[in-house]
């Protein structure tokens, strides 16, 4: 919202000295948002100009400038060399003849922005002409200004070249913008801007709705206000004024004044009956809407929209309507407007309209509000009736408008006043003044409490109230609709005083539980692989149709189960990922694309698993707790979203350099990286040999916890997924269920005492088919070996004549070692013998 | 060699003169003089400490000589086999010295190569920071909360006072899961995870919630559809608007450095009344350079969101306002990261580069 300085004075008391940023301040303390300060730093000569020539140049870089002559009057070139101002001009809506803005040069433009005569494209182009947005009026940078359009023709008219136009166009006035909170809708007008200024200073407000208003009588417009299906029992319109003047002219010339401050405000003078409307809702802050009475039949009123029923607005869009919409009506029932948003085309005022209807009513805010969404329509009005407008101020908005086409249309006003009141009594909220103190923390003394509510306008009482305490009944006024409870006025209370003063005292709960142990789990998951040498991501969730495809999985898979968005950012991506994976592939994908060649990288996130038979989660509305059953309903719709880390790499996991070449990642890269978190966290993971998409079928593990549920998968990618993915040939990936993790430790692990007797060690080759894991010829050694065994390690792989096609020679090192004494050497050969016979019977493997 | 005298005479042995003994001392200190290195210093040894040098040799003639002679010859003899020995031992330890020397000089190795074969990996700036402002609130006592991203609707905009008309509904700013009329969003803020932990436990509640939320905005230099935030909620008995300050101060002061305070300026939101806006003084200017990059010479930076819960909120949570009051704020960590590490673009924290995260390492 704007507010120029000047309008702001006629309001409140302001200081002689004081500037746009004093305002801004004063505004800022009692809890406005400065948005920008605009106007003050402008200098002439900026003066009204008549295009006198206006010679089309093409030049080289494909655009034509204008070389324009300009009669500026008695400045410039006319008072030092006797002729026209001579202007380089790029725009093109104008031509000889036009009434357009110069600036001069000496010259400075807002911003800073000084003027000289400079050559340009050949010429000296002494100055400019200007656009709305150089003059700081607001955005329009299309061309530059025309003063027959900005302001009408027969104010232009009355223009004389080498008029001053910071004077005309209120161009030296400085104006503060604020940027207005959905609950203060009340300063979507000067009224309410200079309410706060007056609060904030201690200083008069002059109200501009007290003005003499004609009472409502019986003789008025018939209006009808009905509403067949209220919104959760609001009636859309609860108070409707309807005022006649008859005769107006309407072609007739916007004040200079009037046009000067919609300018100001960023609004463009349109035509008399448009501006006044418009300036009565910047100053009072109430929409009003102005009829061509012969249009009508006999009287308005209000109903709900008929299925099937639309309207042409006055932006020119045939609109479908919504049986939601509330309509203004004619006598014949014809749609005329969407209330509060915007009007029809049938009724709008024009050049022919002699008589006109103006309504200035309240609607329902959140039946404005569903209107402008569902037609994606927001305008001055409907911002203004959503965030709440004063219904106490509709019939001196009426009589300003209905005064201002009388003066300025020559009119004549109808003794007829129509208001239809149908507001509902507002209750006191009963209000413990004390309740500031105990909220804010600060001292609020009881006559500070009550006077400042009475300050922001206020009925503070102790009717109905226990006698001589501390509690009262306060009664907000008609234009704060926002004040409901004793939070509310809590707020009032301490933005007065300022938020400033409240002091700073730290909270102090009692001992907490530090991070949970799943939060430690994750942090150490994440350091372990990043001391690994891999590199955490975080990539966003969003994942295409055909990735599943592309990734290999099989048509029942669950992994293809992705709950999707009804509004994704990209259509070509509106799935949620179902693995880690799904994204973190991307990742590597980019970084090999930038020139890195050896690659590694991770990402710890949720996954969403697609709910199986979705179920709708109820949304049972807002202050009220749900039954434990809708509750158990929300929560149970929510699919499940386990944390998952996975992990890509490839090209060199180990770089090569003055000591050698470097060794590229490989399948069991992956695997000990998994492994690695199982060590991280004292969990013995289990490798076995499986199949899984999308890694190579013979180059994938599973990760399992020693009781077989599964933790993950690690291997190198499938040679199809990689081409299909662009990825390098050969990159390796892993995908764990940290959640697994997190729930199989915790618990705390109970040591093993250390035998301080020496080990034995004997080493044993055996041969197994080719297509035994190297992991079960492990598990049925150790099983075989019993409780002495210390650990078993596999120190080599033999394939050759000496074994035999289709197997190999696994060499392991057995160590054994005895918690009370040294193994003799008997013992050991027994250990080991057990040991391959156990092997023997599980795996065949025969001893070399 | 002389037989053993049994006569006690005195016998005349050549080897045993004087003279020949000191000739074979000089001998052999000269040589070992001159050995120049360990294995000349061998060969030195040999012949003359060895079984056949001049002064063994001597040795065994001493048996020789008639009892009365015995002691001066064995005498002179052992004195010049010690003076023979200590020039060895201290050549040796020279020579040795050298050698040492000599190796490590030869072991030299560049190690201005910075090549490490194994680089180490590196976190997520924003895994760091968000950890950083978990371990800050976890230091004062409170813990952490989480939840899911596919959130409820209820959860996500009702329980908080957004009624179903509220802008921040709209398809604007929320992703919807489908089909429409899920009662299923990807959760615009943590704020659900409030109500979570509202619902799950009795005050007093001291929480921090951090994670991902999303918002359907476009990436560009400053916004990402997908960003991190953190809030944090506070219901206990007597909890007023000072204890919300004093917990923003002594947060920016952990993480931004000391002295640095927190302004609150009146605002409106939905779940908190009253409502404020949060900032903090410019750690980097103080307020003091007019054309500071950071705040852009207010001396102030906008940092995010706060109030005391609304009690309409508190009731939809089953909490009861009569009893408890508390306070809520929000703030971003992307906004942390960029202004507390200089980051000019959000491409940089989202588009997973590595070069991005190995900037940071471990810890920040």
């Amino acid at each position: 919202m704007h507010a120029p300085v000047s309008w702001l004075r006629e309001l409140a008391d302001v200081p002689a000295d004081a500037t746009g940023a004093d305002i801004a301040a004063a505004l800022v303390r009692v809890g406005l948002e400065e948005e920008g300060l605009s106007g003050g730093d402008i200098k002439g000569p900026i003066v009204v100009g008549r295009v006198l020539t206006v010679e089309p140049e093409p030049q080289k870089n494909g655009k034509t400038i204008n070389w324009c002559t300009v009669d500026v009057g008695e400045h410039g070139q006319r008072v030092t060399e006797g002729k026209a101002q001579e202007i380089v001009c790029g725009a093109h809506n104008f031509g000889p003849g036009d009434l357009v803005v110069c600036v001069l040069p000496g010259g400075v433009l807002p911003g800073g922005f000084e003027i000289s005569a400079r050559k340009t494209y050949g010429h000296v182009s002494n100055g400019m002409i200007c656009s709305a947005r150089e003059l700081g009026l607001g955005d329009d940078h299309d061309g530059i200004i025309v003063l027959s359009t900005l302001l009408g023709a027969e104010a232009a008219a009355a223009l004389t070249p080498g008029d001053d136009a910071i004077e005309l166009l209120g161009l030296a006035d400085e104006v503060v913008e604020v940027n207005v909170t959905p609950d203060r809708g009340y300063c979507f007008s000067l009224r309410g801007i200079a309410r706060e200024y007056a609060l904030s200073t201690g200083g008069v407000f002059r109200d501009p709705a007290h003005l003499d208003v004609a009472a409502a009588n019986d003789d008025g417009y018939a209006v009808n206000v009905t509403d067949g299906s209220p919104i959760d029992g609001v009636p859309g319109c609860d108070r409707y004024v309807a005022r006649i003047v008859r005769g107006v002219d309407t072609t007739a010339a916007t004040p200079q004044w009037m046009s000067k401050r919609l300018t100001q405000l960023g609004m463009r003078p349109i035509s008399l009956a448009v501006d006044v409307t418009n300036y009565v809702m910047m100053l009072l802050g109430q929409p009003l809407h102005a009829f061509d009475l012969s249009t009508l039949s006999g009287g308005v009123g209000t109903r709900r929209a008929r299925p099937g029923e639309k309207l042409t607005t006055l932006d020119d869009v045939a609109r479908a309507l919504d049986p939601q919409d509330l309509l203004i009506v004619d006598g014949d029932d014809r749609p005329l407007a969407i209330a509060g948003v915007m009007g029809g085309e049938s009724s709008e005022v024009t050049a022919a309209t002699t008589d006109v209807l103006i309504e200035a009513a309240h609607f329902d805010p959140i039946s404005v509000a569903r209107s402008s969404r569902r037609h994606k329509l927001t305008t001055e009005a409907s911002k203004r009736f959503e965030r709440g407008v004063d219904p106490a101020v509709a019939a001196a908005a009426a009589q300003l408008a209905v005064d201002l086409l009388v003066t300025h249309g020559g009119g004549t006003a109808d003794p007829g006043v129509t208001d239809v009141d149908q507001r509902s009594s507002r209750g006191p909220i009963t209000f413990d003044t004390t309740l500031p103190t105990r909220y804010v923390g600060l001292d609020y003394p009881q006559d500070e409490v009550v006077g400042t509510l009475r300050a922001i306008g206020c009925d503070v009482t102790d009717e109905g109230v226990a006698e001589g305490g501390v509690v009262v009944a306060v009664l907000p006024p008609t234009w704060r609709p926002d004040l409901t409870d004793g939070p509310d006025l809590v707020e009032e209370v301490a933005r007065v005083r300022g938020y400033d003063q409240i002091p700073s005292v730290l909270p102090t709960p009692r001992a907490g539980h530090g991070l949970t142990h799943g939060q430690r789990v994750r942090r150490v998951v994440a350091n372990t692989l990043a001391q690994q040498g891999l590199v955490e991501v975080l990539t966003y969730p969003f994942v295409a149709p055909g990735l599943f495809d592309a990734l290999g999985y099989a048509p029942q898979d669950v992994r293809r189960r992705a709950e999707s968005l009804v509004n994704p950012l990209s259509d070509e991506l509106p799935l949620l990922r179902t693995s880690v994976l799904d994204t973190l592939l991307e990742a590597l994908r980019r970084n090999v694309a930038r020139g890195q060649r050896d690659v590694a990288v991770y990402e710890l996130g949720l996954v969403t698993i697609g709910r199986d038979e979705p179920s709708k989660a109820p949304v049972p509305g807002i202050e009220v707790k749900p039954d434990d059953e809708t509750l158990a309903r929300i929560r149970a719709a929510v699919p499940d979203q386990p944390r998952h880390v996975a992990m890509a790499a490839a090209g060199d996991v180990e770089r090569g350099g003055p000591w050698g070449p470097g060794r590229k990642v490989d399948a069991s890269d992956a695997v000990a990286w998994a492994l690695s978190l199982g060590t991280a966290l004292g969990l013995d993971l289990v490798v076995t040999a499986t199949e899984r998409a999308p890694w190579h079928p013979g180059r994938v593990a599973g990760i399992t916890l020693q009781d077989g549920t599964v933790v993950g998968y690690a291997g190198e990618l499938h040679p199809k997924v990689t081409s299909a993915l662009d990825l390098p040939a050969r990159t390796v990936a892993a995908e764990l269920d940290v959640d697994v993790l997190v729930a199989a430790t915790g618990v705390p692990l109970q040591a093993t005492e250390l035998s301080t007797y020496p080990p034995a060690h004997t080493d044993v080759a055996l041969v197994v088919a080719e297509d035994v894991p190297a992991a079960h010829v492990e598990a049925a050694l150790r099983s075989g070996a019993g409780d002495r065994l210390e650990s078993v390690q596999l120190f080599d792989i033999y394939r050759g004549e000496q074994v035999g096609d289709g197997h190999k020679s696994l060499a392991y090192r057995l160590t054994f070692r005895a918690a009370e004494r040294t193994l003799t050497t008997d013992e050991v050969s027994a250990l080991r013998d057990a040991a391959v016979a156990a092997a023997t019977e599980r795996t065949g493997a025969v001893q070399r | 060699m002389s037989g053993p005298n049994k006569q006690y005479d005195p016998v005349e042995v050549a080897a045993l003169d004087p003279a020949v003994i000191d000739q074979a001392v000089a001998d052999a200190v000269a040589a070992i003089a001159a050995a120049d290195s360990l294995d000349a210093l061998k060969a030195a040894r040999l012949a003359h400490q060895g079984e056949k040098s001049p002064l063994a040799l001597a040795n065994r003639e001493i048996g020789a000589l008639p009892p009365s002679a015995k002691a001066e010859a064995g005498k002179r003899v052992g004195q010049a086999r010690g003076r023979v020995g200590q020039a060895l031992t201290a050549r040796q330890a020279e020579l040795e010295g050298e050698r040492d020397e000599r190796i490590l000089v030869e072991e030299t190795m560049d190690l201005t190569v910075r090549a490490p074969r194994r680089p180490l990996g590196a976190r997520h700036p924003i895994s760091l920071v968000s950890e950083r402002i978990e371990d800050i609130f976890v230091a004062m006592g409170w813990e952490i909360a989480e939840g899911p991203e596919v959130e409820s609707e209820w959860l996500n905009f009702d329980a908080l006072n957004l009624s179903p008309d509220h802008p921040a509904r709209g398809e604007a700013d929320t992703f919807f899961v489908a089909p429409a009329g899920s009662g299923l969003v990807l959760r615009t803020h943590t704020s659900p995870v409030q109500i979570r932990t509202m619902l799950d436990r009795e005050p007093p509640i001291y929480v921090l919630c951090p994670g991902k939320v999303f918002r359907t905005d476009d990436l560009d230099a400053t916004h990402t559809p997908v960003f991190h935030q953190f809030e944090g909620l506070v219901v206990d008995e007597g909890i007023t608007m000072a204890h919300l300050k004093g917990a923003l101060d002594a947060f920016v002061q952990r993480l931004f450095g000391d002295g640095i305070v927190t302004r609150l300026r009146p605002n409106y939101f939905p779940f908190t009344e009253p409502s404020a806006e949060i900032d903090c003084q410019c750690w980097v200017c103080g307020g003091q350079d007019p054309s500071c990059r950071t705040c852009g010479g207010t001396g102030w930076i906008e940092l995010g969101g706060c109030g005391m819960v609304n009690q309409r909120v508190l009731r939809a949570a089953g909490v009861d306002p009569e009893r408890y009051s508390g306070f809520a704020f929000g703030l971003g960590i992307e906004r942390s990261l960029m202004l507390r590490h200089g980051v000019g673009d959000m491409h940089d924290i989202v588009e997973g580069d590595v070069r991005f995260s190995r900037q940071f390492g471990m810890e920040i």
